[in-house]
């Protein structure tokens, strides 16, 4: 066991990048990720890296898609606007095919918002953060040694499916220090034969590009990446269970979401209700086998969120409605007391209207 | 002695090179090429200096020019 | 007898997608000659724009990315930064650059990234038929401006060298026309010194090239060429607007 350092949030993580071998950060100011750039501007420069601060999101994005085509990798982060911003980035990087690992500490919205932690950007994470069929691998770290953790296997699953992964964080993980190990282990390198490095005359050219005119070549397209999509539905869920094996009531909840309902189960098991949580790590792919076969064991469903109810849909979908599925959440930046949390598991046990 | 070549089927009959020529000898051909155009052409190869203006002003590099 | 002129080696045999007598054929084959002759092809990236030079990556025979509208030289600057070593151009139209892509090209410019930047000014949309663009005259008729472009409602044309030559990280800045056999031959030049600034490491280069859409402009393409210099030469004056190292002399 290595030695423990106490890191914040958002320094684990952008350390943990650059021990991922990440040497090209290109950002843009925003809060509340702001010291993710401020980390990185400080350390590129001394590990031979890049750190540029770009004009905007859009930039920034886009500068990411290009240290990608060249074959390195790239990563940026930002919060929910900048988010919205970086959607057409996105796009061109799941149609051209491209690694990208990309930070969302997410802050309450919608439009401008407030600067305060939330978990809102659930659908626009797993849904669709822009135009076309694709989808990003989104993993939700829940401690600050999970910041690390999932960064550095985060930049693995970029490369290895070329696909951009979404670390969907919030402002409590990325503001909170936690002592963390940061011995991650090797780094495998995957085959970019496909990247921008210049033929070198000896090789027909490469082009990274996601224009395909003819209506057959796209579609083509489509489904040769949703192949691929399934292949990582099948193999790269993550989640962690709580007190499942005998539990009547199943909570589900990410991030911070997850670490409050953790004391409200504590809680709730007190006071003799069997009560669990399924956290999922990967929101897409979301456990939805799991979260199935749970359906048929518990009497009801718990989701907490620091939103107005949009995991909740998943949950319904995951268990086809079998179960009634509670909603216990605060949003625009406020945060659940485990007390919250509580009385609406009591709720559930009583077996209340949903 | 100069040897203009045309690559006929490439051309799309702007007559860009037409209007380059200093010795007044390329023209549009009455034939019509694969695309459907009236390809260029030199009309007296004899009186080509090899200056390769049409080339030069060529969007689609039809032309090589030898000398 | 030697051949005095054939299709350049960086430029791949495909047929180019563009109406005849566009300019942009001229434009193409001028980058492959200056990629050519500098030996560069095989470590030279090219960034392909959104707008009628979108497939772009088909007809160099270099490796290439086609970037979102407006975003290639942050896309450049993107490659550039991971492998120095290698040569990077942008090719842009006016929408592109001068309008979607504003702030890409003028920080692009500031960081004095370096890069070369061409830019080719046909003072309208091409690939979505023809409508007003940041460079389109005014008084001229687009099919978004089918009064012609009313200055007090719309505003006028972007000068983009003029822009940049105020931009202290720009390094070399000049606009050249295609619309005769000796501004070809100038525009040439203009080109091969951008690349050669950027293997000299001297930074952010841009070629702005005048240049004609005879289809949208309603025009035969020699009739365009003779449009462009009435027109546009008077407002979009050639000549160099920046040479950094050349002040330095």
């Amino acid at each position: 066991m290595s030695e423990k350092v106490l890191m914040k949030g958002n320094e684990a993580l952008a350390e943990a990048a650059i021990m991922a071998g990440c040497r090209h950060y290109l950002g843009y100011p925003i809060t509340p990720q702001t010291e993710i750039a401020a980390y990185m501007a400080k350390r590129m420069p001394k590990v031979g890296g890049t750190f540029l601060q770009a004009e905007s999101e859009i930039a920034a994005i886009n500068m990411v898609i290009g240290v990608s085509s060249a074959g390195k990798r790239a990563m940026t982060s930002s919060s929910s606007p900048g988010i919205s911003l970086k959607g057409e980035g996105l796009s061109y990087l799941a149609g051209c095919d491209l690694p990208a690992f990309v930070v969302n500490v997410q802050r309450g919205g919608p439009g401008l918002g407030g600067i305060q932690p939330s978990q809102s950007d659930y659908f626009q994470a797993v849904k669709g953060t822009s135009h076309g069929d694709y989808r990003m691998l989104v993993l939700a770290p829940a401690s600050v040694q999970e910041m690390v953790t999932m960064t550095f296997k985060g930049f693995d699953l970029a490369d290895k499916y070329r696909m951009t992964v979404m670390l969907l964080a919030d402002g409590t993980m990325g503001q909170m220090m936690e002592p963390v190990s940061l011995d991650m282990g090797e780094v495998t390198e995957y085959d970019k034969s496909w990247a921008v490095t210049g033929t070198n005359c000896e090789r027909s050219h490469n082009i990274v590009n996601s224009l395909f005119l003819k209506p057959e070549e796209l579609e083509k397209k489509n489904f040769e990446r949703y192949e691929k999509y399934r292949v990582i539905e099948e193999n790269e869920v993550m989640y962690e269970e709580y007190m499942m094996d005998d539990a009547e009531y199943c909570i589900v909840a990410f991030g911070i979401a997850a670490r409050i309902s953790k004391n409200a189960i504590d809680m709730a098991r007190a006071k003799g209700i069997k009560v669990g949580m399924l956290r999922p790590i990967t929101l897409w792919p979301f456990p939805k086998k799991e979260m199935r076969a749970i359906a048929d064991r518990v009497k009801s469903f718990i989701s907490v969120e620091l939103s107005m109810g949009q995991m909740i849909e998943d949950i319904r979908l995951a268990t086809e409605c079998t179960r009634p599925v509670y909603l216990c959440n605060r949003t625009g930046g406020m945060i659940m007391t485990p007390e919250e949390v509580l009385a609406k598991i009591e709720e559930a046990s009583k077996g209340g209207n949903n | 002695m100069a040897k203009v070549t045309f690559d006929k089927n490439r051309c799309k009959g702007c007559a860009l090179c037409v209007g380059a020529c200093p010795k007044g000898i390329v023209a549009l051909s009455e034939e019509i090429n694969q695309k459907g155009y009236h390809p260029a052409t030199v009309t007296d190869e004899e009186k080509c200096i090899g200056c390769a203006f049409c080339a030069t002003m060529c969007p689609d590099c039809v032309i090589t020019v030898e000398k | 007898m030697a051949v005095v002129f054939e299709k350049p080696k960086a430029l791949t045999d495909a047929v180019l997608h563009y109406c005849p007598g566009c300019t942009h054929g001229i434009i193409h084959r001028l980058v492959a000659e200056a990629i050519d002759e500098l030996g560069i092809q095989g470590k030279t990236i090219g960034i392909a724009p959104v707008g009628c030079s979108v497939m772009a990556y088909d007809y160099f025979d270099i490796d290439m990315v086609q970037a979102a509208h407006g975003r290639a030289p942050a896309v450049a600057t993107g490659v550039k930064r991971a492998n120095p070593e290698n040569i990077v151009f942008t090719y842009q139209g006016d929408g592109d650059l001068a309008a979607i892509g504003t702030a890409e090209t003028v920080h692009s410019a500031a960081r004095g990234e370096n890069i070369t930047v061409i830019f080719v000014n046909n003072a309208i949309y091409g690939m979505t038929g023809g409508q007003m663009a940041p460079t389109t005259l005014p008084g001229q008729v687009t099919q978004t401006s089918p009064y012609g472009r009313d200055t007090a409602s719309v505003g006028f044309p972007i000068k983009v060298c003029e822009l940049l030559s105020n931009v202290d990280g720009a390094t070399y800045l000049e606009r050249v026309a295609v619309n005769n056999v000796k501004n070809v031959k100038a525009a040439k030049k203009a080109i091969k010194k951008a690349f050669q600034n950027q293997i000299e490491g001297k930074g952010f280069s841009l070629v702005e090239v005048v240049s004609t859409f005879p289809t949208n402009w309603g025009l035969t393409p020699q009739k365009a060429l003779d449009w462009l210099e009435e027109n546009m030469l008077p407002y979009y004056p050639l000549g160099v607007y920046k040479d950094k190292f050349a002040e330095e002399k």
